[in-house]
């Protein structure tokens, strides 16, 4: 059993990327996830790795897609505005089939927005950034320990089906301590990277990482053998929590810090006789669709709670396929919901309201 | 019957796509030629642009990687930092490298990153099929300055060179011509000693090709280097503009 510590959400992301072997690290300061960047800063001199502050989010993004096809386990983290510059080398990365992983500690928008929490860039996350037809593996942690975890995985994801995995956080989660655990648990195995552009020793033909492919029918058939390990993923790597749900009438869905509210609404709920319980995805895309299918003939009525002006909301309705009315209540611009504001907005769905 | 004349080793066995009395292809033999002759072949990594030279990663038998545009320094810089004791080169034209990438140009260079950079500079751009570039001369007409480039309203062509220059990362800058047999040999040498650069780990270097556009400007190709002669080498004269590698 590995010793507890107290640490910020932020460095144990970075902590956790170093523990899963990666050595290089590319970025450019935004606010709030400097402090993954200043740890990175710290400790990547001391274990022979790279931190290089970039001279924007582009060349930092970039940056990573030279370090993924050279092989390496490669990291750049930013903030809403800045991960829409990144989305650029996003579609290349995804393009090339290069794993690497990327981190937005969102913030509310659009534009400058300000610097509080907010989980704003779901689409952009799940159905947005760069152009074309491409996916991203996006994990959402709810604690500064899951940051840990989720951390190792998004590395192993990348890896294992070679492509870009994002971790979505908030300010929320970035910047408050908790007591955690550095083990990473079971880790996957990964293949070599016979394809990585490390010089071809005159061994071998050359490696190309190339996006370019002039001809339609052989670019639409590159797409499609990608989506067929989208679809694999969506059958294999769906994740999410299942909170109070066995007995459960009414369900709640948030993700990330939103959830851990949701779950204090969910206690104060069942105090006053209404049985609700809680599914919070952990894996944004995948949208762990099946895990509310299971539940749609049992509860009367579902609620999404979010940081935004609904998102995810959309997904859920698109999961149960109008079996269920899906309802939505959210907060914006930087406000998180109270658990109050929660409660009050169930009762208006369950009739129980004053 | 001895064979006096042969492809370098380092350049792939196809046809060239470029246009008719194009020089990339001579640049392309060159730096294959450098590949060979330093021996690098096999730990060298190039990096593609986006423009007329994008299809570059089939033309050179070492392992290559397609940037986007403007990106490659960006690209080259990450492949070096993983991979320090390899070869990293990139190979861009003017829009690339002086346009739309020109921060990631002007960081690698002020960063001193141990890579080099290929830079060709026709004046124009090729692939979309002859607009203005940053490196347009005054009065040169182009799909995009019909009338000829105003200084007044479409600013001044940059002289990337004499610019990067004044970094005090770059360690070895030159500007060549590939457009008489004398330059191109000049060419090879620049070309040489800028990898040699990297090799001996002194930090940036960069060669500057004017080169010419028969297709985009115009004219036959002995037109062009007629024209490349007379009107970009007295703006974008040649020469060694910065040498730190015996520092």
């Amino acid at each position: 059993m590995a010793e507890k510590v107290l640490v910020k959400g932020n460095e144990a992301l970075a902590e956790a990327a170093i523990l899963s072997g990666c050595r290089h690290y590319f970025g450019y300061p935004i606010t709030p996830q400097t402090e993954i960047a200043a740890y990175m800063a710290k400790r990547m001199p001391k274990i022979g790795g790279v931190f290089l502050q970039a001279e924007s989010e582009v060349a930092a993004a970039n940056m990573v897609f030279g370090a993924a096809g050279a092989g390496a386990r490669a990291l750049t983290s930013s903030s809403s505005p800045g991960i829409s510059l990144k989305a650029e080398a996003l579609s290349y990365i995804a393009g090339c089939d290069l794993p690497c992983v990327v981190v937005n500690i969102v913030r509310a928008g659009p534009g400058l927005g300000g610097i509080q929490p907010a989980q704003s860039d779901y689409f952009q996350a799940t159905k947005g950034h760069g152009h074309g037809d491409y996916q991203m593996i996006v994990l959402a942690p709810s604690s500064v320990q899951e940051v840990i975890h989720l951390t190792a995985d998004a590395f192993d994801l990348a890896d294992l089906y070679r492509m870009p995995v994002m971790i979505i956080g908030d300010g929320m989660l970035g910047q408050m301590m908790e007591p955690v655990e550095f083990d990473l648990g079971k880790r996957r195995e990964i293949p070599p990277k016979t394809w990585a552009t490390t010089g071809t020793e005159m061994k071998r033909e050359h490696n190309i990482i190339n996006s370019l492919i002039m001809n339609p029918d052989d670019l639409e058939a590159c797409v499609r053998e990608r989506y067929k390990r989208y679809d694999y993923i969506k059958e294999h790597e769906a994740m999410a929590e299942e909170y109070l749900m066995d007995d459960a009438d009414f369900m709640i869905t948030a993700y990330g810090t939103t959830a851990r509210i949701a779950k204090n609404a969910i206690a104060e709920l069942r105090k006053q006789g209404i049985k609700a319980g809680l599914v919070r995805p952990i894996t944004l895309w995948p949208f762990p669709e099946k895990i509310y299918q299971k539940y749609t003939d049992k509860v009367s009525a579902i609620l999404s709670v979010e940081m935004s002006m609904g998102q995810m909301v959309d997904d859920v309705k698109l999961a149960v396929g109008g079996k269920v009315p899906v309802h939505f209540y959210g907060r914006t611009g930087g406000n998180v919901p109270y658990p109050d504001e929660i409660i009050q907005s169930v009762l208006k769905i369950t009739g129980g309201d004053k | 019957m001895e064979q006096v004349f042969k492809k370098p080793e380092a350049l792939c066995d196809v046809n060239l796509h470029y246009c008719p009395g194009c020089t990339h292809g001579i640049v392309h033999r060159l730096v294959a030629e450098v590949l060979d002759e330093l021996e690098i072949e096999g730990k060298a990594i190039g990096v593609a642009p986006v423009g007329c030279s994008v299809f570059a990663y089939d033309y050179w038998k070492c392992d290559m990687q397609q940037a986007a545009h403007g990106r490659a320094p960006a690209v080259a810089t990450g492949i070096k930092r993983v991979l320090p004791d390899k070869v990293v080169f990139t190979y861009q034209g003017d829009g690339d490298l002086a346009s739309i990438g020109t921060a990631e140009t002007v960081h690698a260079a002020m960063r001193g990153e141990n890579i080099t950079i290929i830079f060709i500079n026709n004046a124009i751009y090729g692939m979309t099929g002859g607009q203005m570039a940053p490196t347009t001369l005054p009065g040169q007409v182009t799909q995009t300055s019909p009338y000829g480039r105003d200084p007044k309203t479409q600013g001044y062509p940059i002289r990337m060179s004499e610019m990067l220059s004044k970094t005090d990362g770059a360690a070895y800058i030159e500007r060549v011509s590939v457009d008489c047999v004398k330059n191109v040999v000049a060419a090879k040498k620049a070309i040489k000693k800028a990898f040699q650069t990297q090799l001996d780990g002194k930090g940036f270097s960069m060669v500057e090709v004017l080169s010419t556009c028969p297709t985009n400007w115009g004219k036959s190709p002995v037109e062009a280097l007629e024209w490349l002669r007379e009107n970009m080498i007295p703006y974008y004269p040649l020469g060694v503009y910065t040498d730190k590698t015996g520092e």
